[in-house]
């Protein structure tokens, strides 16, 4: 770094120059002028509103279109209701599988050094960049009728595909990651010597988990439960492969956005998105709330 | 350590296998058949070159927003920063329906820009306008800690030497961004590669034009060609995870360069 700054000063101005030039570039030295300041400002919020504040806005517009009374009406529709019966179901297996897995996951990498970490890492991020339709597929694959599963499951008359079992791997699949992404790095910089203490003291290992693990990372813990269950009710690539659209029995929220708005049903998809825009507005104000607590533990571990 | 991979393995692995199992049943030429169709080839242009395209614009907006939201105060910076996760929060359908309605012929910004003769919605523009929503927060979320984190007195001391702005800019902040800006270009575009739900709607979904290959994928499965499902899908599969190694190793990489404080 300092042999690239030296490179671009040249040292041999004579000194007088160069002081001078230095004290009128120390009131600049970290801003840039006025007119590019708010230049670039301008570009960021404008970027911002076209691509982020107008398409949100636009699904409340659009769900009270036809006024409130629409738009209950469209909520109280016994399809809107039994998919966000089944929103809520799917999510809470996957979450709390999710969750199980996750403090596993994070301890294990956290805590320990093995070889092959950045592998199990990756495949533990998976989830995160691989196509959603993807993570459907494999499900079809696996337990289709014609998959490696499906004939026994078949003579067993297990249904998994088009079914709540299915929709509930998909999205267990799709938010593996979240839980233990949030907590993997809040443990690694725990390091281990207060667990050491405890087990140097006569606790056992499931007692060093609950006392001291847990206690260290609850707030972790909320964060990836928050941003795991936004995800689990929001999927819908994953979903929409291995859910097979049966009305009223596995259509999820999104799902039923997408089928009332192919039907141009605009008013009640609308409004079956503007509760999962809210639940997205929710998420990220409690999210913003739990960063606080996480920075103000993390301040409070460095003193 | 013994739970974390037979959990792994039976939620990530087994499923990964079948697929990988299933296109073993393909023989090399019928997988290169199905790859070289003009269709797929079309829809895996379509998916990784506007993913591509739609992850620059990410890197050099991602950079302008990082750099107001960090360096300068303005009213409403707070709730600008607060909304730039809304895309990575809002469930994809509803990103999907929103963006249609409002590129569409008759939206809030669909009118205006067809009669500037831009035409949005239903077209490649669409998809392309769809990817950049989804990859927003990637590359803003990756470089955001690391521009905070540069000390002041480095730049304070580029300057005081001699450097212009632009000078230090370019040879001293930009260097240090570098590998968060890499990880944030390829998780935006590994993201948007893949990307479905908020895509789908405001496509128009045209053969060979507007067909994303996740969409192919979909299709394929819906008519019982299985294998061609699964080739397309093993192809992107292998490019999501070379991707998402690349940036894990590029973390590791960066972190070991940079001194613990």
């Amino acid at each position: 770094m300092t042999m690239q700054i030296a490179d671009s000063v040249s040292l041999s101005a004579p000194d007088a120059r160069a002081r001078a030039h230095a004290a009128a570039a120390r009131n600049n030295l970290r801003t840039e002028p006025k007119a590019v300041r708010i230049v670039i400002i301008a570009l960021a919020v404008i970027f911002l509103t076209m691509f982020v504040v107008l398409p949100l806005a636009l699904v409340f517009a659009q769900a009270f279109s036809r006024g409130v009374l629409a738009y209950l009406s469209a909520l109280a529709d016994p399809e809107a209701l039994s998919a966000i019966k089944l929103t809520l179901v799917v999510a809470a297996i996957s979450v709390g599988l999710n969750l199980v897995f996750g403090l596993v996951a994070a301890w294990a990498i956290a805590k320990f050094e093995f070889s092959g970490k950045t592998f199990l890492i990756t495949l533990i991020d998976l989830p995160f960049s691989v196509s959603p339709v993807i993570s459907g597929l494999v499900f079809v694959l696996l337990f289709g009728a014609q998959g490696y599963f499906g004939g026994w499951l078949r003579d067993h008359d297990i249904q998994i595909l088009f079914a709540v079992p299915g929709i509930a791997l998909a999205t267990t699949f799709v938010t593996f990651p979240f839980v233990a992404r949030a907590l993997i790095p809040l443990m690694q910089e725990q390091g281990t010597q207060e667990e050491e203490a405890a087990i140097s003291l006569g606790a056992s290992g499931l007692q060093t988990f609950f006392r001291v693990t847990l206690p260290n990372i609850k707030w972790g813990v909320l964060y990836g439960v928050l941003l795991c269950n936004a995800r689990a009710m929001g999927e819908f690539g994953a979903v929409s492969v291995v859910s097979g659209h049966i009305r009223g029995e596995t259509n999820t929220m999104p799902l039923l956005v997408e089928i009332l708005y192919n039907e141009y049903q605009f008013v009640a998809a609308f409004a079956i998105a503007s509760l999962l825009a809210m639940l997205a507005l929710i998420t990220l104000i409690a999210k913003t709330v739990l960063e606080n607590h996480l920075d103000e533990g993390h301040d409070a571990s460095e003193h | 350590m013994g739970l974390t991979l037979s959990w792994l393995t039976l939620i990530i692995l087994i499923p990964l296998a079948g697929l990988f199992l299933k296109s073993l049943e393909l023989s090399p030429e019928q997988f290169w058949n199905i790859l070289s169709s003009r269709r797929t080839l079309n829809a895996l242009r379509v998916s990784f070159g506007l993913a591509f395209a739609a992850a620059c614009v990410n890197l050099v907006m991602g950079s302008i927003i990082v750099w107001a939201l960090v360096r300068y105060r303005f009213p409403g910076r707070r709730i600008f920063d607060a909304i730039v996760d809304v895309p990575f929060a809002l469930p994809t359908a509803v990103a999907g329906v929103a963006l249609t309605a409002l590129f569409a012929e008759k939206g809030w910004l669909g009118a205006p820009l067809a009669a500037l003769g831009i035409k949005v919605a239903f077209t490649p523009v669409g998809i392309f306008v769809a990817m950049i929503f989804i990859g927003i927060p990637f590359v803003v979320r990756t470089v955001q800690p690391v521009l905070q984190d540069i000390d002041p007195e480095i730049e304070e001391a580029a300057g005081s030497l001699g450097a212009s702005r632009w000078q230090t800019i370019i040879r001293v902040i930009l260097p240090s961004l570098g590998p968060a800006l890499l990880t944030g270009l390829a998780l935006a575009f590994a993201r948007a590669v893949g990307e479905y739900g908020s895509v789908i709607f405001i496509a128009g979904n045209l053969p060979n034009v507007s067909e994303i290959a996740p969409l192919l994928i979909v299709i394929r499965l819906s008519e019982f060609r299985y294998a061609d499902a699964t080739a397309i899908a093993v192809v992107m599969l292998v490019v999501s995870f070379v991707i998402i190694f690349a940036v894990n190793r590029l973390q590791r990489w960066a972190q070991s360069r940079i001194p613990v404080r």
